[in-house]
């Protein structure tokens, strides 16, 4: 099946084919990865633009180097580089980005809705890099490609997703990943940032981290976003870590085989105790390296690549 | 003062319950029961077969954006809105810059009616000085000026103190408080309904129980004081159920209902468009047939547009960003036709009693009714005819609706304030003052 997405916004719109394409183009650029010369020049030619209107460490790093790694050249722009603090509308900048022929766009923002806005907009292809709650597709699709790479096929596979789930993107996208590869999710937190609402998405939501982590085989921790949330949403960072810190005896409750991870950043002794965190079942460092691979997929393939082509590293058409 | 004959129209007058095919005279500005001979010789005759003659519509909840923000309405652009809507009366909202807190300000209004409108156009007050919700403003002095109601329109009186004392002395002069109920400390930054929606679009939820606190404390501070307050827009199931309750101990409260509530939910928000974005904000099917039924048995007493004119480039923003509303006053009846009408079979003689008597009735105003004697204020329209509505070339200085480029059905095709035809033939024809 030929790949015909420009746009990637979100994966609540892939099929379950989709995202088993992205995976796979994925796998193949990680053993380009390994080699040593670890350039291709499947993007040679192309200029990739990262407009991060939020801060951001991992994903913008890891997406200028997935471009490097094609070949492309890439520009990154943050929201006080960028013109908008001077009043510019988004549309503005990134019809200037645009007109400066900029093959493809790639967006943090922190509204919701912002890079499907802007697909309609531009004729370029927008990569969704965090929206918002809304989605972070790059980061479900590296989350569920790291899964695989440690469990194998994810059906009936039992996920955790713990933390603060209302105010996270990471969370919606591996929802809607895991659900179509036929994993198990449970969401578990506090009442206040684990609304009842998300069952309507097709996983369990629980309050009670003992029976949430029976038997799990993947414990996905978020960080609580501090700069998102009222101060009503729960006493303190110490009840929180009091009720829902991952520590070494609640990590004997999941499966032995059971893989730790977090999308960062972490915060140490709040969500996750340290050890644990640098322990033989945390991936997060896993997580952070695949990010190039699964990006560099995302590229190619919004570039017009086709996966069956990764190898030759031709160009795109 | 032209004379009019309008011949052979299904008149429709809640007010004097008239129902039946007819003619409808109009002398000196007024309706008259009857014209001579003589005068039926030199009147105007206005063939309304197949039409629908009624009463001017009656719009108690507009926002014509003067003075200060002038680039988004005027009230000359409003005026002609409201013409080609069938409206002939409206009332606007005091969230201008700067806002109608002061008599002067009013005054302003008054002035710029006097020269720009087309249709009448009546002031609101604020209900607080800035519309900062601190202190009262002089409501003695803004009703000297000429308001027919106060509000603090989208800033909604949080504390309970202040809109106690504001029903107490309003209720000495005789206005009613109109309010936008709203708990402002459970709706920080938000921007759609909270609930399966916006958790998947992953936006900030607005509670309808911010609604429903705030229409409780109405109900029970109207209650108390006996002042009458009317409550804006409602949208939540449950608040109708808690106004339901109330008007069956014979509280002093109305409320309105907007078109958009009836029309749409919150489903429509799935690709960000800001064109459904609106505060209160687009609910549930259960909560927009709880509308419909309000309206139906009484609970809510009228509808009302809350148009709300922006910019293409306001709008045109990331959702979080963009500003709240949308314009009404062009297709509201043929959207309540539509919804209550065809969908829900009401009668039409209850939709235009929503639309006339009963909104003058909520503000005590002079209109709504085509009683021998009253202003010769008349809307003709096609109860079935369908046709395209076109934002962009719209009355409005602005096109911000979700109805555009939609067909819908019911056409106003003549609307008459003070006797003068005002719009016909899709065109604004004469300015009324």
């Amino acid at each position: 099946m030929p790949w015909t997405r420009r746009h990637l916004l979100t994966l609540e719109e892939l099929s379950l084919a989709e995202i088993e394409q992205i995976h796979a183009t994925a796998a193949a650029f990680k053993r380009t990865l390994a080699r040593s010369v670890k350039k291709v020049p499947a993007l040679r030619g192309k200029t990739i633009v990262n407009l991060f209107l939020e801060p951001s460490t991992r994903t913008r790093t890891a997406f200028a180097m997935a471009a490097m790694r094609l070949s492309a050249d890439v520009i990154s722009l943050d929201g006080t580089s960028s013109s908008t603090t001077k009043g510019e509308t988004l549309r503005d900048t990134a019809q200037n980005i645009q007109a400066l022929q900029a093959d493809m766009i790639v967006l943090r923002h922190s509204a919701a809705g912002s890079p499907l806005y802007l697909s309609k907009i531009l004729d370029i292809p927008v990569i969704n890099a965090g929206d918002g709650a809304h989605e972070h597709p790059t980061q479900g699709l590296l989350d569920t490609f790291t899964m695989k790479e440690h469990l194998g096929r994810l059906k009936g596979r039992k996920v955790v997703i713990l933390g603060d789930i209302l105010f996270s993107r990471v969370a919606r996208s591996n929802i809607y990943a895991l659900n179509k590869l036929g994993a198990a999710v449970t969401l578990v937190g506090p009442s206040t940032l684990v609304p009842h609402w998300f069952t309507d998405l097709g996983v369990k939501v629980s309050h009670d981290l003992k029976s949430a982590l029976a038997d799990a085989e993947v414990v996905m921790l978020l960080r609580i976003q501090h700069e998102r949330q009222a101060s009503s949403h729960f006493p303190s960072l110490g009840e929180y870590t009091s009720m829902f810190g991952l520590n070494k005896t609640r990590a004997s409750w999941l499966n032995p085989k059971a893989i730790i991870m977090h999308p960062g950043p972490i915060n140490r002794g709040v969500e996750i105790d340290s050890e644990l965190a640098d322990g033989e079942r945390s991936v997060i460092l896993q997580q952070v390296t695949n990010g190039i691979a699964v990006r560099m997929a995302v590229l190619y393939l919004c570039s017009g690549g086709q996966p069956e082509n990764v190898y030759a590293g031709s160009d795109p058409a | 003062m032209s004379t009019l004959w309008i011949r052979h129209a299904r008149v429709i007058d809640p007010a004097t319950r008239r129902n039946a095919v007819g003619d409808l005279f109009i002398r000196d500005g007024k309706i008259v029961p009857s014209l001579s001979a003589a005068a039926r010789q030199s009147a105007r005759q206005i063939d309304a077969r197949g039409l629908v003659a009624c009463p001017g519509l009656v719009d108690i909840h507009v926002h014509f954006r003067e003075p200060g923000q002038t680039h988004k309405e005027t009230i000359a652009t409003g005026s002609r809105a409201a013409a080609a809507g069938g409206f002939t009366t409206v009332v606007c909202m005091p969230n201008t810059s700067p806002v109608a807190d002061n008599a002067g300000t009013i005054q302003y209004i008054h002035d710029a009616t006097r020269r720009d409108a087309v249709v009448k156009v009546l002031p609101t007050g604020c209900i607080t000085v800035g519309q900062k919700g601190a202190a009262l403003a002089p409501f003695g002095s803004l009703k000297r000026a000429g308001v027919v109601a106060l509000t603090d329109d989208g800033d909604c009186v949080q504390s309970n103190e202040l809109m106690r004392r504001a029903c107490e002395y309003a209720k000495m002069f005789d206005l009613p408080i109109m309010d936008h109920c709203q708990d402002a400390s459970l709706t920080q930054g938000a921007v759609m309904n909270e609930g399966v929606v916006s958790t998947r679009l992953g936006l900030r939820g607005w509670p309808h129980a911010a609604e429903d606190i705030i229409v409780a404390r109405n109900v029970i501070l109207s209650e108390y004081t006996g002042a009458h307050l009317h409550l804006q827009h409602i949208s939540s199931k449950y608040a109708v159920s808690i106004l339901r309750r109330a008007k069956t101990r014979g509280v002093r409260i109305t409320a309105e209902a907007t078109p958009h509530h009836l029309a749409f939910t919150e489903e429509e928000l799935g690709t960000y468009d800001t064109h459904f974005k609106m505060n209160p904000p687009l609910r549930t099917a259960s909560d927009r047939r709880a509308i419909i039924a309000g309206l139906r048995d009484g609970t809510l007493d009228c509808i009302a547009t809350d148009h709300a004119p922006h910019t293409d480039y306001e709008k045109d923003k990331e959702f979080d960003y963009a500003p709240n509303g949308i314009l009404g006053l062009e297709t509201a009846l043929a959207v309540a036709l539509g919804v209550l009408v065809r969908q829900h079979k009401f009668k039409l003689t209850h939709v235009v009693d929503l639309m006339t008597r009963q909104p003058a009735r909520v503000l005590g105003l002079p209109a709504g009714s085509l009683a021998a004697g009253s202003a010769a204020d008349v809307c003709l329209f096609h109860p079935t005819e369908t046709w395209r509505y076109d934002a962009k070339s719209g009355f409005s200085k602005s096109s911000n609706s979700p109805w555009h480029g939609r067909n819908l059905t019911g056409r106003v095709k003549l609307t008459i304030v003070d006797g003068r035809v005002v719009f016909e033939h899709g065109q604004i024809v004469a300015p009324a003052h």
